[in-house]
């Protein structure tokens, strides 16, 4: 088997994947870098409300659902005039308000929303107009 | 029946390609889709209810512009609306946003002027917001449902669904529409950088969408009388359930003479003025 211009064909092929390949290369050890979650400051209000830390929903789930959650809980407030939700196993009542009970635990929306959105480049228009709590000065950072 | 080798091929890869497709989309997507049993939902106890929400607004108690001037403050601050002001401090009419505001006797109720009425009421600054029609015309034009009525008879807005086509100002009679032509953040009462001040347990609204008064729908939820009413003179703003014959605002409407804003058009406005006479019964 013979190639013909096989100087050109190679060389193209070369330039072509450092090309194609340079967003990857290029971002090597950069933005991949898995966020290395701080939930900081610490969730405070449901230790004193129920006594251990206590979100809406398991853990988990949250953190595969909480889109579509909010969506339920805008639905229910907005236009059905419903303001409490119940845990599903546990029956503790939450007030359905992204500013007046998610972010009174989570009271960092830098690290509580921010770190995990900018990692999988989403974009929620939430804070457009939605207040987010004021981000106090960790010390030493 | 029988198959070409090639075609049994194309078959066999487009659906193991989707099959992993599935798998992937199965395991990185919400599930939740059909959301919460209803079971879960439960309305707050403590909130305000009533079969018609109207308001009664007794001009004989604001005695100086500076209790007018209090209530509109008192909405505005509460419910985070931008005031937009001219490099010369004046109100910036081309921004504006406007929950509640003053309005003079000919704009507040024109045709009902006449040219030998005293001064003291062409002038009297009324108080004028959404008037929660019976028949609201910003809810029949409204293409997405953005704005609606809820229980009570208030008609309500949702920002979140609002695409800004302004249909529902052209619509309403009253001007009690406000567009945001430019992000309301921008404003120095809100901008935190500029020294302005937030309501952090109300949202702020975003660049292109209409906000108007809800009646403080957010307050009446937690068993709170609207902004408005608990920062007016005594008495002076009154709220309460048409429907019910033993309520104050039934009893004045009944035996007291009250105004409305262009009753003609057929909107079926909730917002009742007394203008003069005695203290009410």
């Amino acid at each position: 088997m013979r190639l013909y211009n096989g100087g050109l064909i190679i060389t193209g092929i070369v330039v072509f994947l450092a090309l194609a390949t340079f967003p990857f290369t290029y971002n090597i050890g950069k933005a991949n870098a898995k966020p290395d979650i701080k939930l900081e400051p610490a969730i405070k209000k449901s230790e004193e409300l129920f006594g251990k830390k206590q979100c809406v929903e398991p853990k988990e789930w949250m953190r595969r659902e909480h889109m579509v959650l909010l969506n339920h809980w805008r639905d229910a407030v907005v236009r059905d005039e419903n303001r409490g939700y119940l845990r599903k196993d546990t029956g503790a009542r939450f007030n359905m308000s992204l500013q007046n009970e998610c972010m009174q635990c989570h009271s960092s929306k830098k690290n509580f929303c921010d770190q995990c959105h900018n990692y999988i480049a989403v974009k929620p228009f939430c804070w457009d107009c939605h207040i987010a709590p004021t981000e106090k000065e960790e010390a030493g950072s | 029946m029988s198959m070409k080798r090639r075609d049994f091929l194309k078959i066999a890869g487009i659906s193991s390609i989707l099959s992993v497709g599935a798998k992937i989309a199965e395991a990185t997507h919400p599930t939740w889709i059909a959301g919460p049993d209803p079971k879960q939902l439960e309305p707050n106890k403590q909130a305000l209810t009533a079969k018609r929400w109207a308001m009664v607004v007794d001009m004989k108690k604001f005695r100086t512009e500076a209790d007018t001037l209090k209530v509109i403050d008192a909405c505005h601050r509460a419910h985070n609306v931008p005031d937009f002001r001219t490099a010369d401090g004046k109100v910036d009419k081309k921004l504006e946003v406007k929950w509640i505001w003053q309005a003079g006797y000919e704009r507040a109720f024109p045709g009902q002027d006449n040219k030998y009425m005293s001064d003291q009421l062409r002038k009297m600054p009324f108080l004028v917001l959404c008037n929660h029609c019976d028949n609201p015309p910003c809810v029949r034009v409204c293409p997405t449902q953005a704005t609606y009525k809820i229980k009570g008879g208030i008609t309500m807005q949702d920002m979140h669904r609002c695409i800004g086509c302004r249909f529902c100002m052209a619509g309403c009679p009253y001007g009690a529409r406000s567009f945001n032509w430019v992000d309301p953040q921008r404003a120095a009462n809100l901008d935190v950088k500029k020294g302005g001040k937030l309501n952090t347990e109300y949202p702020m609204r975003t660049k292109g969408v209409v906000e108007k008064c809800t009646f403080c729908t957010e307050r009446l939820q937690n068993g709170k009388m609207p902004a408005c009413v608990e920062a007016a003179p005594k008495g002076a703003l009154l709220f309460g359930d048409l429907d019910d014959p033993g309520s104050e605002i039934r009893k004045i409407v009944t035996t007291r003479y009250t105004i409305r804003r262009k009753p003609d058009l057929g909107t079926g406005p909730a917002i009742y003025y007394l203008i003069g006479g005695s203290d009410h019964a």
